[in-house]
């Protein structure tokens, strides 16, 4: 299972890489992995300002249907819109071609409470 | 958790095995979509061991299955599948099933495993004429290899001609050189094939021998996952989502199983004989989305007002035809083919059109 060092996380198994006061958002290899063929995403959340925690869109694979999460508060800035015709390249490339969502980062400060690579390698290793 | 004769066999493929009716079953190979596309394109093998059977035996066997199912088992021959379904007194349905006739003093019923003991509980309560009855199905594996190759895969390991074999009929062959295999061209995916029954003992020998025979046509094991997403994309139903104990063969679009003819006095005759002739409230229909959504079992159904006119039973992607398909009760007059209907999806009504399986041909 795949988790790059250079990236944060959270407990929802998603990932943020953070670029200046941006974020661009997705959902890790092992979430891909639990997941399955993923069919189907839905972002209606573009230029919303939504708190951490706060769900931003849906992912769907052939069985389930899972809300996706804020890792932290900011404003939805753009879209993934290849998703629309190809979700599956979540399941190929979740940390590349895949990502989901960039956001414009609303407190910095929130970042510290994000998982660093080992410990949430850890995580789902417990 | 129960786990059929394959189980070791699974996880050395590596499967992504779940619990499935009590049952440590093979949800996934290599993954749904792919697996769905190799069986209606080429071939599959599936281990459905997990299904029960049940033998009815002796000089009342005829007259019990007449009495527990809503077909007409006086137009088998030996030789002949016919699906049907066991009403439960109720008017409604205790499980849908195969029944399979041997000879006219022996049958073998195919049940769903989710119904194992509730099936065994009301055959056996109904069998007041005394008619012999064993439930075999511990003892029995079932593998299905599903795909328009399948027959011509599966000739390879029988003498016996099975490749023109008429669709739900069966023949008792050598198979993978092992005597007095059942042998069933019935299936739940529509892309044809057929259903291989088995002693355990022979389960895992005839699996490797049918992988082997299919190898060169492009076989795969295929999971629970895609036999839910064939057999909805071509419209059958499954016991639990679509129907139960609460719904009938006549609203659930199995009157082609309900025969009122003369001889056939089912369970409930009467009271599916009354909808027939009254009509019911709600139909179970299929629809295809028509914008981008994927439905799911219990989403709301309604019209462009947003009233509510049904429920959906169930639903997925379409692997095949990239859309959202699904099956859904739906109240009078919005079951009419072409009807335009919306599903609540996360509160937003996404518009779809009610249209007769299989979706995907």
């Amino acid at each position: 299972m795949k988790v790059p060092a250079n990236l944060l996380y959270t407990d929802d198994h998603e990932w943020v890489r953070v670029e200046g006061d941006e974020a661009v958002i997705g959902i890790t290899d092992f979430a891909q992995n639990e997941l399955g063929d993923i069919v189907f995403v839905e972002v209606e959340t573009l230029d919303e300002e939504l708190d951490k925690g706060d769900t931003f869109g849906t992912i769907e694979a052939v069985k389930t249907v899972s809300d996706m999460f804020m890792p932290v508060g900011g404003t939805v800035s753009e879209v993934n819109e290849a998703l629309e015709d190809t979700p599956e390249i979540i399941n190929s490339d979740p940390y590349g071609d895949g990502w989901i969502i960039k956001i414009k980062i609303g407190d910095v400060g929130e970042l510290d409470a994000l998982l660093d690579a080992d410990a949430y390698k850890n995580s789902i290793e417990s | 958790m129960k786990k059929t004769a394959l189980n070791e066999m699974h996880r050395s493929m590596g499967a992504k095995m779940v619990e499935f009716v009590g049952f440590d079953m093979p949800v996934q190979f290599e993954g749904i979509n792919a697996e769905h596309e190799t069986v209606r394109t080429k071939l599959g093998v599936f281990d459905v061991s997990h299904m029960g059977e049940f033998w009815v035996e002796g000089p009342n066997a005829f007259d019990l299955v007449q009495k527990v199912t809503t077909n007409d088992v006086a137009v088998l021959t030996n030789g002949k599948v016919q699906y049907s379904c066991f009403p439960n007194g109720k008017g409604g349905i205790v499980d849908d099933l195969l029944v399979y006739r041997f000879n006219p003093d022996k049958y073998l019923l195919v049940v769903n495993a989710s119904n194992i003991e509730k099936d065994w509980k009301h055959v056996s309560e109904q069998n007041t004429m005394d008619a012999v009855l064993k439930n075999v199905s511990d003892n029995i594996s079932q593998i299905a290899v599903q795909g328009p190759l399948a027959l011509k895969a599966m000739q390879k390991l029988t003498p016996t001609p099975v490749e023109d074999m008429e669709y739900y009929t069966f023949q008792v062959i050598e198979f993978a050189g092992i005597p007095d295999i059942i042998f069933s061209t019935t299936g739940y995916t529509g892309s044809g094939g057929c259903e291989i029954y088995m002693p355990n003992e022979h389960a895992e020998t005839i699996y490797k021998a049918v992988l082997e025979a299919g190898k060169e046509f492009g076989i795969k094991p295929i999971g629970l996952g895609a036999r839910d997403t064939l057999r909805l994309e071509s419209g059958f139903c499954l016991y639990g989502n679509d129907i139960d104990d609460t719904t009938s063969p006549i609203a659930a679009g199995l009157g082609w199983i309900t025969k009122f003819v003369d001889g056939n006095q089912f369970i409930d005759r009467d009271v599916f004989a009354a909808q027939k002739e009254n009509g019911v409230a709600r139909r179970l229909k299929g629809f295809v989305m028509h914008e981008r959504a994927i439905p799911r079992q219990h989403y709301e159904v309604c019209d462009a007002e947003g009233n509510t006119i049904g429920e959906v039973t169930s639903g997925t992607m379409s692997p095949m035809l990239k859309q959202g398909i699904g099956m859904a009760y739906l109240d009078k007059p919005y079951w009419k083919d072409g009807s335009e209907i919306y599903i609540k999806v996360r509160n937003k009504l996404s518009k779809a059109m009610v249209q007769k399986p299989p979706f995907y041909k």
